[in-house]
């Protein structure tokens, strides 16, 4: 355990992405097996413990310090699992320290009642440093900065595979990755895993401006919609059918209706959207379906969801990824047309001539769900990762708005202690009955860490009235917001839902009163 | 003095908009706005301020003054030792120890048979740069709460330079950057340095140059210091550098080679904390009481009444209630949650 603990710490203090990267290919080659398997799956999120509830762990305290001196200190650090960490009135003597893998393997088969005597005794045992990574194993959102791709691209630094390789056979891998991590030392071969269903890394596109796009010759590319949804890869292998996001992970639990639907065989790249009467719903509904273990009949005819496609990878098992991507189109089309899936439709092709033309398609398709566009070569072959120059995702302009903060809540992670997500609003009324803010919109990223600082001493200094982590402050501090799009909602006191907001500036300058009304942002409604 | 058991200092020592005041004897503690007649209890910017009429402070506290504020700090100084009383009207007054810096006392006032202490800030462990606080019996106390959560508990010194030293072991190539504040941290991590054997030059940004050689001055030994800036900066790998905090992440740390930024403040066991700052070295080290030095203070004092002022009152305030001290929360303008 201290082992990991120690590298959770370094993970939090060490702030550069290669910095991380050295320390987890450190960690991955240093420990033994399967600890290692087990941390992987902590990091990744696989580890499907969550056996202990905060509650749990609250109460657990509460009977050893103070109920009011925890409440208050938990309210200052903001995070359970430090706050805990830290206040523990810890007993080292006791026992001995545990490994991580005893703690995994002896939550697996305790017995529910057993789960509070092991914990107890185990954060007795071990320092603040152990029980910070002992509470973030078992209660989740361990939060040091780590993404699962990052965990992965650490695996390849270490072995023989490549990061595509590892990616394209993690679904198919449990933990403690015994294999995979043999596979890495060069003691055994490529885990088995059923490649029918396999993921594939995906093509990404780099982000353009028309600047650079005016040397390239319009007729070597192709133009489609970027569509406003989650770009995803349906595998389906005649009988069965996995979803995967473009990360890799397998969202198909919350997407029955997609996955039913596909008896095919067939790797399908495309944007999974909700469509009603054939037209994109607001992305909010996508959310509605989303990160669900499993979703309502209700749900499912509330929120029907639906994949536009972009291209096809494999088409009855043969490998398309090599040809060209008119080639890839073609044969798209002429698949589709043959197989008649349901829940499926293609994004159409956007016929240009110029940059400009195609400049001023874009702005004027604010409308259905509409991001931006890609811009594929004509001969780009699907290949996995990010190359420069093949295809390109440009985006609209975004739309800004000055906003009054109405309310903060504190952040996550790293953020816990500090306010950092933001509700704000615009003014409605006045003239004759007193103008009031409506909030439109919440965002909880577009600043530095230092303008962070800044904002939760103003919050801290500003605030009228607090329900739980959420403090009400008064009018006075105004932000730029930028959004890609605005739309009508219901589900808003301002019936307006902004779509991607971000705090584009920090308006320390502005006077409260002179930020945007409502009506203004209802001029920006989608038509 | 003959102390009263009904003792009511709320009659003649008050909260005011400029801090806290004793009405018979006309001065204020460490006031927030110029005031005629001022006691100082440490240098730190939020507790003294420039321009007041008549200052009573230690020798070390206005000599740090005068180093800040130059000819204006103040239009008079009174220079007590520690423990030597002086009156106004009738009104006694002294000086002790408070163990925060160079310098700082906590102030002991008497009048009508009751015994107040200030603390101002403090700590309770050893720091070789200053004198020790010296607990003593009274009637009401005024603690600081800066560090008045149960989190707060720092760890050992020895072991936090020893973390820093072990840095050095391990990446002699780079350069380490230590945030510290200038008056006090500064010092104390030099000293506790120089304890561990660390006897290479310790270099400095300019903004530590004059309080370190003020120290020097007043009889701390810190051994051998350096300036560092411009071209030199491409030389300290290996070295040990302080700045002040606000120092680590603008452009003068740019130069140094591949630095590992550490900062050395009780706000550090907060890991959050310490990561939003950009801290990859967290080095507790605190110049005020912990959770733990607060509470064996409270009980060392042994005032039946308690005022708690300067950070997380509500914590200190229920755990006193909680072992039947009459305490509450004075809420003064004008101290900053810096510091630390
Ligand atoms: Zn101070
Ligand atoms: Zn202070």
């Amino acid at each position: 355990m201290k082992r990991f603990a120690r590298l959770l710490d370094a993970l939090v203090y060490t702030p550069s992405r290669n910095g991380k990267l050295r320390l987890l290919a450190d960690y991955f080659t240093a420990a033994p097996d399967p600890d290692r398997g087990w941390a992987l799956a902590a990091l990744t999120d696989g580890l499907a413990q969550r056996q202990v509830k905060p509650a749990l762990v609250r109460e657990l305290v509460e009977r050893r310090v103070d109920p009011v001196l925890f409440r208050l200190s938990y309210d200052y650090v903001g995070d359970l699992a430090e706050t805990v960490s830290l206040i523990w009135p810890g007993n080292p003597a006791r026992n001995a320290e545990p490994d991580l893998s005893e703690i995994v393997e002896r939550l697996r088969v305790a017995a529910r009642t057993e789960v509070p005597g092991l914990l107890a005794g185990w954060l007795d045992a071990l320092d603040a440093t152990g029980r910070y990574a002992l509470l973030k194993l078992l209660m989740g959102g361990m939060r040091v900065g780590v993404s699962a791709r990052l965990a992965k691209t650490a695996l390849a630094m270490t072995g023989a595979a490549s990061l595509e390789q590892i990616e394209e056979i993690w679904f198919g891998l449990e933990p403690p990755y015994l294999s995979l991590f043999a596979w890495l030392e060069g003691k055994a071969g490529p885990p088995a895993v059923d490649q029918r269903l396999a993921f594939r890394s995906p093509m990404l596109a780099n982000p353009v401006e028309l600047a650079d796009l005016e040397p390239l010759d319009p007729a070597d590319f192709r133009a489609e919609w970027k569509w406003d949804g989650i770009r995803v890869q349906l595998v389906a292998g005649g009988s069965e059918a996995r979803l995967y996001s473009r990360n890799g992970e397998d969202i198909g639990a919350a997407f029955p209706d997609i996955l039913g639907d596909a008896k095919f065989d067939a790797v399908l790249d495309g944007e999974l959207l909700v469509l009603r009467d054939g037209a994109v719903a607001p992305f909010n509904d996508l959310q509605q379906r989303l990160n669900r273990k499993t979703v309502t009949a209700r749900m499912l005819a509330d929120f029907p969801a639906h994949i536009r496609l972009y291209d096809i990878l494999f088409e009855d098992g043969g490998d398309l990824r090599r040809l060209p991507f008119d080639e890839r189109r073609r044969r798209l089309e002429r698949w589709h047309g043959r197989i008649v899936p349901p829940r499926t439709d293609l994004s159409p092709l956007v016929p240009f001539a110029a940059w400009r033309e195609l400049a001023s398609l874009r702005d004027a398709a604010r409308a259905d769900g509409v991001e931006g566009l890609m811009l594929k070569r004509r001969d780009s072959a699907y290949a996995a990762g990010r190359p420069q120059g093949p295809w390109f995702k440009w985006k609209r302009d975004p739309l800004l708005a000055d906003c009054v903060l109405m309310y903060a809540q504190r952040g996550h992670g790293r953020r816990s202690s500090y306010y950092s997500d933001f509700t704000f609003g615009c003014w409605r009324g006045g003239a004759e009955g007193a103008a009031e803010l409506v909030p439109v919109g919440k965002a909880y990223f577009g600043f530095t860490d230092a303008e962070l600082v800044e904002i939760d001493r103003w919050v801290r200094a500003h605030s009228t009235e607090r329900f739980g982590p959420v403090r009400a402050v008064e009018p006075g501090l105004v932000f730029e917001v930028a959004f890609d799009s605005i739309q009508r909602s219901s589900r808003h006191k301002s019936k307006l839902a902004m779509r991607f907001p971000r705090i584009h500036r920090i308006r320390w300058d502005k006077p409260h009163a002179e930020a945007d009304r409502l009506e203004t942002l209802e001029k920006l409604l989608n038509p | 003095m003959t102390r009263r058991a009904d003792a009511a200092p709320e009659r003649w020592l008050r909260k005011t908009g400029r801090g806290l005041y004793c009405a018979p004897g006309d001065f204020y503690i460490d006031p927030s706005r110029t005031a005629a007649r001022a006691v100082i209890t440490h240098g730190h910017s939020d507790h003294a301020r420039a321009g007041h009429d008549a200052v009573l402070t230690t020798a070390a506290t206005a000599a740090i003054m005068r180093a800040r504020y130059g000819a204006e700090s103040a239009g008079a100084y009174d220079c007590a030792l520690y423990g030597e009383t002086r009156r106004f009207g009738d009104v006694a007054v002294r000086l002790l120890p408070a163990g925060h810096v160079l310098g700082s006392a906590q102030v002991v006032i008497e009048h009508a048979g009751c015994r107040v202490v200030v603390s101002g800030d403090y700590k309770r462990r050893r720091d070789p740069t200053c004198a020790g606080f010296e607990p003593i019996d009274c009637d009401l106390f005024i603690t600081e709460a800066t560090f008045a959560l149960p989190v707060f508990r720092h760890p050992d010194d020895r072991g936090e330079i020893a973390k820093l030293l072990h840095s050095l072991a391990v990446f002699p190539d780079r350069c380490h950057l230590v945030g510290v504040y200038a008056l006090g941290k500064a010092q104390r991590v030099i000293a506790l340095l120089r304890e561990s054997g660390w006897d290479r030059p310790i270099y400095l940004h300019g903004a530590l140059i004059e309080l370190c050689a003020l120290y020097e001055s007043l009889g701390v030994a810190l051994g051998d210091l350096r300036p560092v800036s411009g071209e030199r900066k491409k030389a300290m790998a290996g070295e040990i550098v302080l700045c002040p905090p606000g120092a680590l992440n603008d452009r003068w740390s740019r130069g140094f080679p591949d630095p590992v930024t550490a900062m050395a403040s009780g706000w550090m066991r907060v890991r959050q904390r310490a990561r939003m700052g950009g801290i990859e070295l967290p080095l507790i080290l605190s110049d005020h009481a912990d959770w733990d030095e607060l509470i064996r203070t409270i009980h060392d004092m042994g005032a039946p009444r308690l005022w708690v002022t300067h950070g997380r009152e509500e914590a200190l305030v229920h755990y006193a209630r909680s072992k039947g001290v009459e305490a509450e929360a004075l809420s003064l303008v004008g101290f900053e949650e810096e510091g630390g």
